[in-house]
């Protein structure tokens, strides 16, 4: 299953989308619920094997289904389910109780429709680079599509009715994954995390060991769905992170007036590692693949594209490397399958 | 540092999160983040708000007084029975009817969590007419007050024409 998606890993993260030398992805997901069956974490089997037909049914009508694939969540093995996750096409809460739940996913993977996740439906548009928008634009339409269709659970004060509370109204969530190695280099990531998160934001760091977050990631979305319409939920994102990518440009040049010898050797140790270890755990890959991005931006290197990296990244995930692979493995044994393609792979770039 | 979760491992994953200007901290071991859906941050993280909201419910009282009996009874849906103890437990509603059955309540939560308790954006098909107009009513006058801030007075003139206009249709309605 997925097989054309391991051979076509990048296909909306090329590199060349807006500003993405330093914005991943951006995304926009819509929470609905239909209003005539009970919410799915209180309906049983059989109501949630309804509310999928029923569901399938207006894609059906509506057009959708002939643009994609449906699949049932039983019907999804485990490893697949994790590659998906990594994919961002469902949520790890999608896997939790993996009975009674359905999944659309379009040809052109950047659209899924989660159906009895936390929620009847979870539509989601994914893109490359900083490109709210292009997604917006998808998803309303799909929603407006949808809701022609079916009748949602909607209160004329509360706005779209919502499994959790901290979702209803809107039932819109607009987030951006962004790359901050500057700002975390020259310490003013704590600074700017601060002012976002006064103007209705969330910033979320990945950390592992000690303080340092992995790969320079984080991930920014709206906190509040209630009492903004869409396009100002949207609009403040957009321009939130406009200034983000300008603080982050900023430090670049703080960086290399007062340590490019420094960065500039990071960056080319980063690139030998990469080259030559035997042995790489995932979060050690994302470190040095900030370096190297570090490196495309500031002109240190040009040994790899934009493009290349966001492909490493993607697949020397644990379930990309062992669906790559076609076999399971212990993340002993995926730390040296993760050295060796990442080593044949720069090797084939050479 | 222990972790919060189990507290008996080591605590080696620490997330940082700021919920209403307030710094929310979380230091878990593997296996515990693992068990709340951290992963990487490139799998779709989970809202821990979500979780924080069951908190926050905790100091509503949702009892009301029987007058006949003088018992405290609490709150319950009467389309899928979930009584709103249980909510403050779970954090999840069960159904579309719930927000009937505990409006009152929710509305002071959904003050707290979004700082609002008004939906302001697009209006579903599902809306009652009335409503529908009601909104875009509100949102011409919006134009209007933006328009005449701008001296764009040919724009105000037609607003106004169209919020005119609505109102008369609406009383049609209603006769």
């Amino acid at each position: 299953m997925f097989d054309d998606f391991v051979k076509e890993p990048t296909s909306w993260m090329t590199g060349k989308e807006p500003q993405s030398e330093i914005v991943l992805s951006s995304r926009i997901r819509f929470a609905r619920n239909l209003r005539e069956f009970k919410f799915p974490p209180s309906a049983d089997t059989d109501t949630r094997d309804k509310i999928i037909e029923f569901v399938k049914a207006v894609f059906e009508t509506a057009g959708i289904l002939k643009n994609g694939n449906f699949y049932l969540s039983t019907d999804i093995n485990s490893l697949d389910q994790n590659f998906l996750v990594e994919r961002h096409l469902i949520s790890p809460e999608f896997m939790k109780n993996g009975t009674g739940r359905g999944l659309y996913i379009s040809h052109s993977k950047r659209l899924s429709i989660m159906i009895n996740e936390e929620d009847h439906i979870r539509l989601q548009v994914i893109s490359g680079g900083l490109s709210m928008n292009e997604c917006w634009e998808l998803a309303e339409e799909l929603d407006n599509k949808l809701s022609r269709k079916m009748e949602y659970a909607y209160d004329d004060t509360f706005g779209h009715l919502t499994s959790c509370p901290t979702n209803v109204g809107t039932g819109l969530r607009a987030s951006i994954l962004i790359h901050l190695p500057g700002l975390v280099l020259t310490r003013d990531i704590d600074n700017v995390i601060n002012r976002i998160s006064k103007v209705g934001l969330v910033v979320r760091g990945f950390y592992g060991e000690g303080t340092d977050v992995l790969g320079n990631l984080f991930q920014i979305s709206n906190q509040t769905t209630l009492g903004r319409s869409e396009e100002e939920i949207i609009d403040s994102l957009a321009k939130v992170t406009q200034q983000i990518i300008e603080y982050e440009i900023n430090s670049h040049e703080t960086l290399m007036k007062d340590a490019s010898d420094q960065i500039e050797d990071k960056v080319w140790r980063s690139y030998g590692i990469l080259q030559n270890a035997r042995v790489l755990s995932s979060g050690e890959v994302m470190n040095l693949l900030s370096a190297l991005r570090l490196g495309l931006s500031l002109k240190l290197i040009d040994k790899v594209t934009l493009g290349e990296i966001n492909e490493l990244l993607i697949v020397t995930q644990p379930a990309h490397l062992q669906k790559h692979y076609n076999r399971e493995m212990d993340s002993t044994e995926r730390d040296m399958v993760r050295a060796d393609l990442v080593r044949e792979y720069l090797a084939s770039k050479q | 540092m222990l972790c919060q979760d189990c507290n008996k491992n080591e605590a080696t994953i620490h997330l940082t999160q700021i919920v209403n200007n307030e710094k929310v901290v979380l230091n878990l071991c593997k296996i515990c983040a693992e068990k709340r859906g951290f992963h990487s941050p490139f799998e779709q993280m989970p809202f821990p708000l979500a979780e924080i909201v069951s908190g926050m419910i905790g100091p509503v009282k949702p009892k009301t007084d029987d007058n006949l009996t003088g018992k405290k009874v609490d709150l319950k849906c009467p389309n899928c029975g979930l009584t709103f103890t249980e909510f403050g437990q779970i954090g999840r509603l069960g159904c579309a009817e719930c927000y009937q059955a505990f409006r009152v309540e929710l509305t002071n939560l959904l003050r707290r969590i979004h700082g609002s308790a008004e939906h302001r954006g697009q209006v579903a098909e599902t809306a009652t007419e009335e409503y529908k107009t009601l909104r875009e009513e509100k949102r011409l006058r919006d134009e209007l007050k933006q328009a005449i801030e701008a001296e764009n007075f040919e724009m105000a003139a037609e607003l106004r024409d169209r919020i005119k206009e609505l109102s008369l249709e609406a009383k049609k309605e209603v006769n």
